[in-house]
């Protein structure tokens, strides 16, 4: 096709988009539309990289997002959309300007979730450079850091900052951290790892307040003991950003509802990345949506695909990645849909555990350790998801048998 | 001119199709064996995030990335696409009486 592509949000998602178009020859117009100031850059680093980084760190730039100007897109930066105008086909720009598309594609991604309890406002949320730049600012000050919240984003900026020397506490209101998507026995040995770094975690136990005083701040729980601490981080989760395609009347469900294309219910709209809730066609088109740098990158691959012809269902495997200290966790496909699991050990401390359908199918696989142990057999396991294979249990099990010899020929 | 030929390991060290670590002089390297029995090396750290190659997954002649599956040919080190672009160093590799060597100078 040709004409023009309008792309609101220039994140991995919608970075990837604009440039699989053009490394497509797709002969039209793109616009990248970004309400950040920055090229579009990496979000996984700034948890880790970015915090423990000895000079102040630059955004880390999507590498080949560097020239968009040279590849023929039309990246503007600093640019908010505050509507869509579906029956004109015009999204409108804060300046005042509108733009015309023929299709548009929201990749509007997720913000943090803001804690809600009195004195919520006192907890630094992660999303940006900026937010990054505050934090390692703070952590290199040293003292004592609360972090409400044990999931991925609260965990990796406990470890960064106790590797900057804080005393680091961790409060997670669950009855354990990493209750969403870790397999328990994998969150367990987590927790063991921050444990034995020094971090404090109390689970099971809600903060109810926060109060700030001489420039500390008193964390209440519900059980009536108080943390006090010099910095204050909140990871609760994100939440899509939804408001350009409520405001359009697009479907929403548990983000902006696509078909397995990354259609939206306007044919002329898509939806990629962290805001879209897509259906899954290897998992029985089961409703999925998710926050991860991979999830991002290949919608917009896939969005990509879809706008020059392509028929092809979006079918890659769920992945994402966590490092804390010297250890990865790595998780593909849907655990969740596993009741069985095998364990398949690697070695040094490092495991494997496979994620079992009734029917013995290979549902998911979740891994823990250094990632020269584990990256590769991850890989195949994807690999093992992607095909829907059922390979026999034991081999699957024996390190001595290699996964490669189980992928379908 | 001196040939600094440095033996590295056994040909049989290295599975086919796969990789494996090498470290020398304060260098690290990953040393491939492609499945019809041709040696090839590279630098080992990726030029992505700086992950070592030699737990990425050999496929063809191809390495990806354990962290990000940034791949790589790794007969010539040419980048194979996103997330990576710029290319791996490779070095020449021979393989003489059932040793491995590589020429880093």
């Amino acid at each position: 096709m040709s004409g023009a592509i309008v792309i609101v949000g220039a994140g991995e998602s919608g970075a990837r988009a604009a440039i699989a178009l053009r490394e497509a020859d797709f002969a039209g117009a793109v616009t990248l539309l970004g309400a950040e100031r920055h090229a579009p850059y990496e979000r996984p680093p700034l948890s880790k990289a970015s915090i423990l980084a000895d000079h102040e760190p630059p955004p880390p730039t999507i590498s080949d997002a560097r020239d968009l100007p040279a590849k023929g897109v039309d990246l503007r930066l600093g640019t908010n959309v505050v509507g869509i105008d579906r029956a004109a086909k015009r999204v409108n720009l804060g300046d005042g300007e509108s733009l015309a598309y023929d299709i548009l594609v929201l990749a509007t991604g997720a913000r943090a979730r803001k804690l809600t309890l009195p004195g919520g406002q006192f907890a630094r949320t992660l999303r940006s450079q900026e937010d990054a730049i505050a934090l390692r600012e703070k952590f290199r000050l040293g003292g004592t850091l609360a972090v409400i919240g044990g999931g991925l984003i609260g965990l990796e900026l406990a470890a960064s900052a106790r590797q900057l020397g804080c005393a680091v506490h961790v409060i997670e209101a669950a009855p354990r951290i990493l209750t969403r998507g870790v397999p328990e026995v994998l969150a367990r040995r987590i927790a063991a790892r921050h444990r034995q770094a020094g971090v404090e975690i109390v689970t099971g136990v809600a903060p109810v307040e926060i109060r700030e005083a001489d420039g500390r701040y008193a964390v209440a729980l519900k059980d009536g003991r108080t943390i006090v601490a010099d910095h204050l981080a909140a990871g609760i989760g994100a939440e899509p950003d939804l408001d350009l395609a409520r405001a359009a009347g697009l479907e929403i469900d548990n983000g902006v509802r696509v078909d397995a294309r990354l259609r939206t219910s306007d044919p002329d709209i898509f939806a990629i990345g962290d805001c879209a809730d897509f259906p899954h066609v290897l998992f029985g088109d089961i409703r999925m949506r998710l926050e991860s740098w991979r999830n991002a990158f290949d919608q917009g691959a896939h969005v990509a695909r879809v706008l020059m012809g392509s028929d092809a269902p979006y079918r890659a495997v769920p992945w994402f990645w966590s490092d804390q200290y010297d250890l990865t966790l790595q998780i593909a496909g849907a655990p969740m849909l596993g009741p069985r699991t095998l364990e398949r050990p690697l070695g040094e401390g490092a495991s494997l555990t496979f994620h079992l359908a009734d029917d013995g199918r290979v549902v998911g696989a979740s891994a823990l350790g250094a990632i020269a142990q584990i990256g590769k057999d991850m890989r195949l396991a994807e690999m093992l998801i992607a095909s829907q294979a059922h390979p026999d249990l034991a081999a699957l099990a024996d390190p001595a048998t290699k996964l490669k010899a189980l992928l379908p020929r | 001119m001196s040939e600094s030929w440095i033996d590295a390991c056994a040909a049989d060290d290295i599975d086919e199709e796969d990789v494996i670590r090498f470290d020398h002089g304060g260098a690290t390297y990953a040393l491939y064996r492609t499945d019809d029995d041709r040696y090839f090396a590279t630098d080992g750290l990726c030029t992505h995030e700086k992950v070592h190659l030699a737990g990425g997954l050999v496929m063809g002649t191809i390495i990806e990335c354990p962290k990000h599956n940034g791949r790589f040919d790794f007969t010539s080190g040419v980048a194979k696409g996103a997330p990576v672009c710029v290319n791996l160093k490779t070095y020449p590799v021979k393989v003489e009486g059932g040793r491995v060597k590589l020429r880093v100078a």
